[in-house]
């Protein structure tokens, strides 16, 4: 319902007595109100919603993620199927 | 882009979705309760990719879909006024009213403008001081703490010729609506990822309990919402009904404690129409009193307007995920997104609109 | 746009300062037939657009054209901002009706300009439009031969509205048409999508974005006569401006009452472009695009003509991203990602900025 994109905080300023971010995603620059993430700070990933800073992207339990789905890898690779669920080998061997 | 890609990746989704095969033993249905997840799940083709055990219907979670008609009517009566700037997020401008739609009252001469953030309309405000600047702040709870903030700005700031017209929906009561239905037929519910890094898991731990009912807060990327699918079916199988957090990198389980104090301070709980739905007990926000100046229904006199809804379609039942926008006798004959009949045609979030575009090929 | 024209656009700034006038901005009278009509034709337009035809000021262009079939085409600029990022509505102006010409594969050779401008357009900006124009005629190897100026009162259109028409010769055995597209024939791309109108949807009032985007307005006449030279047998041609590549392959399907299947992954889409749409909500399939050409080719020669696209600063990016199929007539699928297909509509209306 909302959409919201992450972006990494390049500069913190102030603007009309708000504490305001430049976030720079993938190379274009917008500015977002960093009023509801106060304890954020430069170089971290925000997830911003129509111009506010709304969480503070954490970088450790995205990576326990990226953990858990190499897994799925390599149980799909055990179990000799590629990501859709076929044989790995569409050449021969199937019995 | 970081923390876009990764979440895009066929691979892991593929790998994630066999997981699914694998552990799926029975029939389930699940609602996704956000639009912008079923834009996703439409959008990416992951409804075609699961096993058939796994039925997804579409919750009723897009704030364009359910703002009810009068909102609209009194939005268009507002911007025809030309001491008025009207301001709305673009997804507003083309949703029906009764008879037109806010591009219609702009070609009518009214001065509506789209703007990205509460904020622009607020320096709009500030750039025109001989013009009233009205801002549309429609959303769930994702965008209602930047509405208060432009509102607690406006205070701070002197402002007095900007206001908002409020409809503010709340994802919970939707919920538990659905719950209560004797038609409910869904077995686990993902929730809506950036609603839940506003508000946190603790509503739906309630729910969880109360109904016994699986929930996964999910993201809304294709490779988020494939995981949050195996966490609810592995919870399915195993007969758990816990509340789980699969968007682990914006999602605390208090939520932003700092937003929702905003979001309180100005807004207070209150009963609200949902279009197509009807009124839900505690399902809004409205003003408080203590910020009245802001409300541009009060401040215009448009409180008064009331619709009754057109039966003509079905996007109730859509919205409630007690039928598919496809079986919809209207559907991609009288009602296409360049004619809507209903909400959930117009919105790219609407399920109907989402059907519509991304059609799987048959 | 290439840098080569960058550093052209610098140099004649310097090289060619605003005329003196006794005016700083356009006034009704610029319009009005009389002396301020006739000071600014001969000290802003005719210096910029000057030859033998237009010098002779006559009410009409007599041309002598080479043999051939002639392609003729006309479209008219309004775009807000008049200047954005890699260009501005005079460029713009030039390079859209050369490309609706060489669409055909024809040689783009005349154009008429028709200026409507609201009265108190500063002529420092009217100058700097003519000199892109000036520039982009040039680069594109056509010449202006006839135009027209009217002004109107303040309000009563925005800045300045342009119309080209422009006339071309199509080459003996050139012969394009989208009414038939065989089975098999493959669709090329020249290049990354949704650069022209994310350029202007980010430097639009309001929008706080500071991005790099530029548009990708330019001429594209010289790298059609070069997939040209490697075969005559390229179907059709067409440039996806308004409504972007979907509204594009969508006309070609519709046209040719055929099934069109491309592939997501296949589709460029330049980074921060990329970021700037999911910002804002907006599927870069339907962004507009000024200066790229989707073409459907014969499937034996479609390597061959990528190939030397390629070798052309416009079409460094030219990709085959799908092909036109027996099945599904008159829709578009989209082979997404996930290995799905789905119907690839042509967009409503006006892209908007949403949060939902």
């Amino acid at each position: 319902m909302c959409l919201a994109v992450p972006g990494k905080l390049i500069e913190i300023y102030e603007e009309a007595g708000m504490k305001m971010g430049k976030i720079d995603y993938n190379g274009t620059v917008n500015k977002a109100c960093l009023e509801y993430v106060p304890e954020i700070e430069t170089g971290q990933y925000t997830v911003v919603h129509a111009g506010f800073a709304i969480s503070v992207i954490n970088e450790e339990e995205a990576a326990r993620s990226y953990d858990a789905w190499r897994e799925y890898t390599d149980a799909a690779a055990r179990d000799g199927v590629d990501v859709f669920g076929e044989p790995l080998d569409k050449e021969g061997k199937i019995e | 882009m970081k923390f876009i890609s990764e979440y895009r990746d066929p691979v892991t989704a593929g790998n994630m979705l066999d997981e699914i095969r694998k552990t799926v033993t029975r029939p389930w249905v699940i609602m996704e309760v956000c639009g912008g997840q079923t834009h996703a799940i439409v959008r990416s083709g992951i409804d075609q990719l699961l096993p058939k055990e796994i039925r997804l219907v579409h919750g009723p979670g897009c704030p364009v879909c359910v703002t009810p008609l009068e909102t609209i009517d009194r939005a268009i009566a507002i911007a025809l006024r030309p001491e008025v700037i009207f301001c709305s997020f673009g997804d507003m401008l083309r949703v029906p009213g009764s008879d037109r739609d806010l591009l219609i009252a702009r070609s009518l001469g009214a001065d509506v403008r789209v703007v990205y953030s509460t904020l622009e309309a607020l320096q709009i405000a500030r750039d025109n001081p001989e013009k009233e600047v009205v801002f549309f702040a429609i959303g769930f709870e994702t965008t209602a703490p930047g509405n208060a903030m432009a509102i607690i700005q406006a205070e701070k700031q002197g402002l007095t010729n900007f206001s908002e017209l409020v409809c503010h929906v709340l994802v919970p009561p939707a919920i538990t609506a659905l719950l209560s239905s004797e038609e409910n037929q869904v077995n686990a519910y993902l929730a809506a990822g950036n609603v839940c890094t506003i508000m946190g898991l603790g509503e739906y731990e309630e729910i969880a309990k109360k109904y016994q009912v699986p929930i996964v807060a999910t993201g809304l990327e294709p490779n988020d919402i494939i995981e949050g699918i195996l966490m609810v079916v592995r919870m399915l199988e195993d007969g758990r009904c816990e509340v789980q957090n699969q968007y682990v990198r914006s999602v605390r389980h208090d939520g932003n404690v700092v937003a929702r104090k905003a979001v309180a301070e100005v807004f207070e709980v209150t009963g609200q129409k949902w279009r197509g739905i009807g009124l839900l007990p505690d399902s809004g926000l409205r003003i408080r009193k203590r910020y009245a100046s802001f409300d541009a229904a009060l401040r215009f006199d448009v409180a008064g307007v009331e619709v009754d809804e057109p039966e003509a379609c079905i996007s109730g039942k859509v919205l409630q995920g007690l039928k598919r926008p496809n079986q919809c006798p209207v559907f991609g004959t009288e009602c296409k997104p360049e004619h809507p009949l209903g909400a959930t045609m117009v919105s790219s979030e609407g399920a109907c609109a989402a059907y519509y575009k991304y059609q799987p090929l048959s | 746009m290439s840098d080569d024209n960058k550093n052209d656009e610098d140099f004649s700034s310097f090289s060619c300062p605003l005329p003196r006038l006794n005016h700083d901005s356009v006034q009704l009278a610029h319009g009005s037939g009389g002396k301020l009509s006739a000071e600014l034709l001969e000290k802003l337009f005719l210096p910029r657009f000057g030859n033998e035809t237009l010098d002779r000021l006559e009410d009409q262009a007599v041309l002598t054209l080479p043999p051939g079939r002639l392609a003729f085409s006309t479209d008219t600029f309004v775009v807000d901002p008049i200047f954005f990022p890699g260009g501005n509505i005079g460029d713009l102006a030039i390079n859209g009706t050369v490309n609706d010409i060489a669409m055909a594969g024809a040689n783009p050779l005349y154009l008429s300009v028709g200026f409507v401008l609201e009265e108190g357009l500063p002529l420092e900006a009217l100058h700097r439009i003519l000199l892109s124009m000036e520039e982009a005629a040039w680069g594109a190897g056509v010449q202006i031969v006839t135009g027209d100026t009217k002004v109107v009162p303040r309000g009563s259109c925005d800045k300045i509205f342009i119309n080209t028409s422009g006339i071309g010769v199509v080459p003996e055995g050139v012969n394009m048409s989208v009414a038939s597209l065989p089975a098999g024939d493959k669709i090329i791309l020249s290049g990354s999508v949704a650069d022209h109108g994310m350029a202007i949807m980010t430097c639009r009032q309001g929008l706080s974005f500071q991005s790099g985007i530029e548009s990708d307005t330019a001429a594209l006449n010289s790298l059609v006569a070069d997939m040209l030279m490697v075969s005559k047998e390229i179907r059709t041609m067409r440039d996806p401006t308004r409504g972007g590549l979907a509204t594009t392959l969508n006309e070609f399907a519709r046209s040719a009452a055929t099934g069109i299947v491309v592939e997501q992954e296949k589709v460029l889409v330049n980074s921060d472009v990329l970021g700037a749409c999911e910002i804002l909500g907006i599927d870069p399939l339907s962004v507009a695009n000024e200066g790229k050409l989707v073409a459907v080719v014969p499937a034996a020669v479609a390597e061959d003509i990528v190939q030397v696209m390629r070798q052309h600063p416009l079409g460094r990016q030219a990709m085959v991203i799908g092909e036109v199929v027996a099945e599904h007539p008159g829709v578009v699928a989209l082979q997404t990602a996930l290995g799905v297909s789905q119907v690839l509509d042509m967009p409503v209306g006006e892209q908007l900025p949403r949060i939902c």
